[in-house]
């Protein structure tokens, strides 16, 4: 049984649709990588998931469980987390106080878990009582993925991770998120940087104007000479 | 009935009349201010009151007690109001029209106040709390129904005539903008539109009519003190009429001030016979039961009476 | 007062002294209540994103409470503060349940016309319960000032009314960076949306917020009455300086509003002191406009407020 899957999903935000019908599916243990040109609704299908979608078709399931329309709060009980591309950290709170936010709905001791996550990300451990909205993008970023983290969540949905960020940090949080799922949490990512995304991906989607194109293994999508001219630039 | 009682009656709806008409003058001004261009002023009292003053002032007799007292015509009064009130809304608009609602709402309010400070502390021009009496009535020298009639005459020309315009300048590309601005400031502000003008000249044009109103109010009751800028009589009931008339729509904006009028003077005949005692705590009972109704409208008539209806996009302009 | 002979009035110990007990404490008394409301005009504002326009209605309707509660069981005011605040809280969660919870996603202009009509309700409905009379805590016996160092007179009420103040803050201080609810608080303020998808019940934190907002609002009202007394009209007079403060303070930032609730409340006391010459530089009258003032001249120069707040 898939951890998440996406049948047939319409909607949009005000009248017009956005998604005209897209199908994905995450099983346990894969990463898997959303591409597609600006416009094709990767993001707005990671938002429909959470609720944050007027949806006009379509069905969520989360491990056989139907949570279309459900409450956002509600789906981040039922153990997925989601890292917008941007706003995704609550900028005068400090670095630790947003950690604890991330485990806002944990009733159980989370000291260890926070330790875990200092250790992951060793620069936000140098920068815990600074308010998160000073530090850079990338230990933004961080910050953002680490919170997410605090839940030890089922499942992990990060939108654009990378964009805006240099080189040095694109590499690392690539490296993060490999390193995230070899400890068992699968996620489902959307990404700008076709090259880097698939080479980590289990399988990708490739999404134009809001339906689906191609899906494959990562590595054939990477090879893929329509793709390669599409996205990475021939 | 006999004729006393009939005359009684008469006299009664005319008095309605003039007072709805008036308070129809400030809300199809709320309705260029609100309505179209969605500009929260919460100061209505404020304009009301300098356009009662000024015509007080310049209308009245000569006196000792306060400033002015020229004599001058009934007419030359409220253009002049209209005019103070303009440069005013003018001043205040430079200052604060670029402010988002909420906080253009709590200047308004805070113009109101000094606006009030000022009438009620300056007493050398205003007679500060004792405020401006014998204020003449436009036809005093008709007979007593008669001067009443004509004055209600007036009021209602008054209100017809810029129904009339506004409308006009609702269809015009002037009032759409007005509306785009309100809908999506940034997009007219992208289209190349000069939001900041359009929004003074909005606030600008809806504070002479209140101004006009205060005036004519003032020629009414012959009589105006800084308690006529208490602002629930004034503000907050131009506000309910507006939004359950109809914010956007100037017939609505008209129906509900009548409406409101009527129910208003209606209760306070009801509560007026009420023991002494009682009818105090009724008057306070009136304004919660108007501010229930307006909560009422907002959640379940958010339209009210007569929704707003936009121009069609093939009219001819 | 002591006739001025000399225009350098810092050479003079007298003079130095009136400045003190007439400007300075009255200002600092009345920025302290200006600051307690202030914050929870900040909180809802940061939160809700709307301008409650009826937050003096709660400090109206709190004042009232005690007063009631304080004819009832003979304590002071002060004891049966905790009360009233309980009572209040219930009555800023009932009014948010009832008229603002149904226009949550809607825009925020709707609200400010609704919490605008609150307003005149909450108001009327006092005047119904209590009447238009104004009242006093106090029980008419004057109590001599305590003189210290022969010339500073600091009256009981006022040395009360500043510590209770400072008191109220650090609890504040302590509810938001210390508690789950005050962080959660915070969070919400900084982007609600992300709030959601951190799992955040937010509905809850809004509630926390009235509790907070209309507690201060109870002790700004009750400290308001027992420095004056207790009339109908005291909310609505509070509103301006209120957000004067909040806006100066940087909307959403509870710190900058009691900041700039002491900074507006001096303002307005010292702006009728005679810096000049020998009568007050504005008249006494004219109070509430220095408020307004510093409220434009922030919203102009800096909307952001001295705490970098949030701009809507």
């Amino acid at each position: 049984m898939s951890v998440l899957s996406i049948d047939n999903l319409s909607g949009g935000y005000g009248e017009a649709d956005i998604l005209h019908g897209i199908s994905l599916e995450i099983n346990a243990g894969e990463i898997v990588v959303v591409i597609g040109p600006n416009g094709a609704g990767k993001s707005t299908a990671m938002k429909a998931v959470f609720g944050l979608l007027r949806l006009s078709g379509g069905s969520v399931h989360l491990a056989g469980e139907e949570i279309t329309n459900m409450d956002p709060a509600e789906v981040v009980n039922k153990g997925v987390c989601y890292v917008p591309q941007t706003n995704n950290v609550f900028p005068t709170l400090t670095v630790h106080e947003n950690l604890e936010m991330g485990a806002y709905i944990r009733k159980d001791d989370f000291r260890p878990r926070l330790a875990e996550i200092y250790e992951m990300f060793p620069p936000l451990a140098e920068k815990k009582k600074q308010a998160a909205g000073e530090l850079s993008g990338g230990q933004r970023q961080m910050v953002a993925m680490g919170k997410a983290l605090m839940l030890e969540p089922t499942l992990l949905m990060l939108d654009e991770p990378t964009a805006g960020l240099s080189p040095i940090y694109r590499n690392e949080i690539f490296q993060i998120v490999r390193q995230i799922n070899d400890s068992g949490v699968p996620i489902l990512m959307v990404e700008q940087n076709a090259k880097q995304s698939l080479a980590v991906a289990s399988r990708g989607y490739v999404l134009v104007d809001g339906q689906n194109r191609t899906t494959g293994k990562g590595t054939d999508l990477l090879n893929d000479p329509e793709i390669a001219k599409m996205f990475l630039g021939g | 009935m006999d004729s006393a009682q009939a005359y009684g009656y008469m006299l009664y709806f005319v008095s309605l009349m003039t007072m709805g008409g008036i308070y129809a003058i400030m809300c199809l001004g709320l309705n260029i201010q609100w309505g179209f261009t969605g500009l929260f002023n919460a100061g209505i009292a404020g304009f009301f009151a300098i356009g009662a003053y000024v015509t007080a002032i310049l209308t009245t007799a000569a006196s000792t007690s306060h400033l002015g007292g020229y004599d001058l015509p009934v007419a030359i009064g409220l253009i002049s109001a209209m005019a103070v009130t303009a440069v005013i809304a003018w001043l205040v608009g430079l200052l604060c029209i670029r402010l988002r609602s909420d906080y253009l709402a709590i200047a308004t309010i805070g113009i109101g106040e000094i606006f009030r400070l000022i009438l009620k502390n300056e007493i050398w021009a205003t007679n500060g709390a004792r405020g401006i009496a014998k204020i003449p009535l436009p036809f005093e020298s008709l007979n007593e129904p008669w001067n009443k009639i004509g004055f209600m005459m007036l009021v209602l020309v008054i209100v017809t005539v810029f129904y009339f315009l506004i409308e006009r300048a609702r269809l015009a590309p002037w009032g759409r903008l007005m509306t785009a601005i309100r809908e999506n400031e940034y997009s007219a502000r992208a289209a190349g539109k000069n939001v900041e003008r359009v929004r003074i000249e909005a606030f600008v044009c809806g504070s002479v009519l209140m101004g006009l109103a205060g005036g004519l109010m003032a020629h009414y009751i012959k009589f105006i003190g800084p308690g006529a800028t208490e602002p629930l009589t004034t503000t907050f009931l131009v506000w309910v009429m507006l939004i359950a008339g109809g914010s956007g729509n100037n017939r609505g904006a008209i129906l509900g001030a009548f409406l409101l009028w009527a129910i208003w003077s209606f209760t306070e005949v009801l509560t007026g016979r009420l023991p002494a005692e009682l009818a105090v705590k009724a008057a306070y009972f009136r304004i919660f039961l108007i501010g229930l109704l307006l909560q009422i409208v907002l959640q379940r008539y958010a339209g009210g009476i007569l929704p707003e209806r936009r121009p069609s996009l093939n009219i001819k302009a | 007062m002591i006739p001025r002979s000399q225009k350098c009035f810092w050479a003079d110990n007298n003079f130095k002294m009136d400045f003190i007990n007439f400007y300075l404490i009255p200002g600092l008394v009345l920025g302290s209540i200006y600051a307690l409301g202030a914050i929870g005009v900040s909180l809802v504002f940061g939160i809700l994103r709307f301008a409650n326009f009826a937050h003096g209605e709660l400090m109206l309707i709190g004042a009232y409470i005690t007063y009631s509660l304080m004819v009832f069981t003979g304590l002071h005011p002060l004891m049966v503060l905790p009360i009233a605040m309980l009572f209040t809280s219930l009555v800023a969660v009932g009014i948010d349940h009832t008229f603002y919870k149904p226009f949550r996603a809607s825009k925020s202009t709707i609200v400010i016309v609704a919490s605008f009509g609150i307003a005149l309700m909450a108001r009327s409905a006092v005047q119904i319960i209590w009447g238009v009379d104004t009242f006093s805590y106090s029980s008419g016996r004057i109590q001599m000032p305590m003189i210290l160092f022969d010339t500073l007179r600091l009256s009981h009420k006022h040395v009360w009314i500043v510590c209770c103040s400072v008191a109220l803050m650090a609890v504040i201080h302590l509810i938001l960076t210390r508690t789950r609810t005050g962080k959660a608080m915070r969070a919400m303020s900084d982007s609600a949306e992300l709030a959601r998808l951190t799992g955040i019940k937010t509905e809850n934190v809004v509630k926390a917020t009235w509790v907070l907002g209309a507690s201060l609002a109870t002790a700004a009202g009750v400290f308001l009455g027992w420095d004056s007394h207790l009339h109908s009209m005291m909310g609505f007079y509070m509103l301006l300086p209120m957000f004067a403060a909040a806006i100066l303070g940087g909307i959403g930032q509870p710190y900058g509003a009691m900041v700039g609730g002491l900074v507006v409340g001096l303002a307005e006391e010292l702006s009728a002191y005679p810096w000049i010459g020998d009568s007050p530089l504005l008249s006494p009258a004219y109070k509430a406009g220095v408020a307004f003032a510093l409220m434009i001249i922030m919203l102009i120069w800096r909307p952001s407020g001295l705490f970098k707040g949030r701009v809507f």
